[in-house]
């Protein structure tokens, strides 16, 4: 399902019957027929090519916001290990001031700062991340700091960041994928969840959040099918992804496996 | 006991002063302030003295150490100023929606607990039954499926069923129902939040006790029991499930200080007054002495949460109050 849904966002110029971002108010609020197989929203635009449209933006915000939260964590996490000490305490409590806020408050203080351009979304998504994935890493890299072969990484006069980046973090790459592909659903989940406040991607570019924040409400009665379908992708992709993590989390980690 | 219970309590003031330094900080990066918001509105001319005897008034000339210092001690002495967009105490406009928002989350918890709980025991029970994909189905569809969808479908339900049932269409009341004046009336218009994101809540906690319990049911000791004869019953709920509770107790602590901002979106679909539209409000009117407040407020009643879930732990395990 993953792969498919790359597909689709990789393809959406060719898949997509229809252009997602043009008006046609003669064909407003079609119900789906065949020539629009999901139906048209309030400004008559088919909302399959948004739909499709609208994975690309989700993969691309999921992807990359996950991917640069994890990896911030991934340094700081195993700095923090490395340098252990007052470093290591002070990093630690930075930590649990950014986990004593709920992810939304984090990325909407940042957005509201920022603006809602697509770089500080992207921001704001992953911001929340961080401090977990710094943590987990941590408590893996704490371990690996006591074998002797960082020691001697040391004693060869090996630079910090040297140490940090080519010795250590290699090690804890299984974690670091684990929170990677676990959080890919959920930046994608915070995504949608600014775009409906308003707060997120801004019209006319498709995003599943903005679909719905766009008339899904009034039109709710009348035309369901503009509420239904945005999320019934999210709900998927979402699911798809949570799924590949847990594949992925069983693989790296036997420890962790139930079955 | 004691040591630790002061321990856990003298930890907190570190947190709670960082979450200070960090929202004071990031709301004064924000380009444009209240005063010009409100006078300025859409790019109309303002007299800069005009802006400037209204910045005097908010106390937004002063240094900015002496504004952190009187937030912080503002904070400390429960005294939260007055909102920089309405010029009402802020512990009025909170107060007004402080209510609401608690009945949702306290609502959405119980619903959860009720749900989740047996159903993670069932599900671990008869792990890899049908009844086990089925309940993982559910829980894993929860955490996939955005609060805010679920409200939208659930408005939508309510629409077409009344439709089809009664002929009109019902919605719940708009305008905020005191729980004690019309408790019946206060439920129907709280129960379909709080069914909307206490879905994604119970699917978390659901996991939870499945897996802790599923941890559990390969110790030596329930082999024990096993072997003395005892009811599977009794093994279950005696000695199984009491052990399975820890981890299920810190998610479902968690869960409920997050709810009170994870009620920011679904408060938007469902048009309440609570917390989290005030929140966005705040936030959109650059209104700092309220958004101040807020974050706060969410910071002190998570750190809060976190005390009671470790005093609790440490209560039921003594092996942490030892450590």
């Amino acid at each position: 399902m993953v792969i498919s849904l790359a597909l689709m966002a990789i393809f959406a110029d060719y898949i997509a019957p229809h252009d997602p971002e043009v008006n046609n108010f003669p064909a407003m609020l079609q119900p789906p027929s065949l020539e629009y197989w999901l139906g048209t929203d309030q400004f008559g635009r088919d909302l399959l090519s948004r739909v499709i449209y609208g994975a690309r933006t989700a993969l691309f915000i999921g992807f990359v916001a996950a991917g640069v939260g994890a990896t911030t964590g991934l340094v700081i996490g195993v700095a923090s290990a490395y340098f252990g000490g007052k470093v290591d305490l002070i990093i630690q409590r930075v930590i649990d001031v950014f986990i004593a806020f709920p992810t939304i408050i984090i990325a909407l203080s940042v957005v509201s700062v920022f603006g809602s351009e697509l770089h500080h979304v992207i921001f704001a998504i992953c911001l929340p991340f961080i401090p977990d994935a710094a943590r987990i890493v941590r408590s893996n890299a704490l371990a690996i700091r006591e074998i002797p072969y960082v020691d001697a990484a040391r004693a060869l006069g090996f630079g910090h960041m040297r140490i940090i980046l080519r010795h250590m973090a290699p090690n804890v790459l299984a974690p670091y994928l684990i929170i990677l592909t676990a959080n890919i659903g959920q930046a994608i989940l915070l995504e949608a969840s600014l775009s409906y406040l308003g707060l997120g991607v801004q019209e006319p570019t498709a995003a599943w959040g903005l679909m719905l924040q766009g008339g899904a409400e009034e039109y709710a009665e009348s035309a369901p099918w503009v509420a239904v379908f945005p999320g019934l992708a999210i709900t998927l992709t979402v699911f798809g992804f949570n799924l590949f993590g847990d594949g992925v989390r069983d693989a790296l980690d036997p420890r962790l496996r139930t079955e | 006991m004691y040591k630790y219970t002061i321990k856990r309590v003298l930890l907190m003031f570190p947190t709670l002063v960082g979450a200070a330094i960090l929202v004071f900080g990031l709301l004064r990066l924000i380009p444009g302030d209240v005063c010009e918001l409100r006078m300025a509105g859409e790019g109309s001319f303002v007299d800069p003295a005009a802006i400037a005897a209204c910045q005097a008034d908010l106390g937004m000339d002063q240094h900015i150490l002496v504004q952190f210092w009187d937030f912080i001690f503002g904070f400390f002495t429960f005294n939260l100023g007055t909102s920089m967009w309405t010029s009402q105490p802020i512990t009025h406009e909170i107060g007004l929606r402080f209510e609401l928002s608690m009945q949702v989350a306290i609502i959405a918890t119980v619903f959860s607990v009720i749900i989740s709980i047996p159903m993670g025991t069932i599900s671990a029970i008869k792990q890899n039954t049908w009844i086990d994909y089925v309940v993982r189905t559910f829980s894993i569809a929860g955490i996939a499926m955005p609060s805010f969808w679920l409200g939208i479908l659930i408005i939508l339900g309510l629409l077409i069923t009344t439709q089809a049932w009664f002929g009109t269409p019902w919605m719940p009341p708009i305008e905020y129902v005191d729980p004690w004046e019309d408790p019946l009336g206060n439920l129907s218009q709280l129960i379909w939040p709080a069914l909307a994101t206490g879905y994604r809540y119970s699917a978390v906690a659901t996991r939870m006790t499945r897996s802790a319990l599923l941890e559990v049911l390969r110790e030596d000791y329930v082999r024990t029991a096993r072997a003395k004869g005892l009811l599977e019953k009794i093994i279950i709920n005696r000695h199984a499930l009491k052990n399975a509770m820890l981890p299920v107790v810190t998610v479902i602590g968690i869960e409920f200080a997050f709810l009170m901002g994870g009620l920011v979106v679904t408060e938007q679909v469902f048009n309440l007054n609570g917390l989290g539209k005030l929140f966005v409000e705040s936030v959109t009117n650059h209104d700092f002495t309220l958004t101040q407040a807020l974050v706060m407020l969410v910071a002190f009643i998570f750190v809060v949460t976190n005390l009671v879930v470790d005093i609790f732990y440490a209560w039921l395990d003594p092996r942490i109050r030892y450590s």
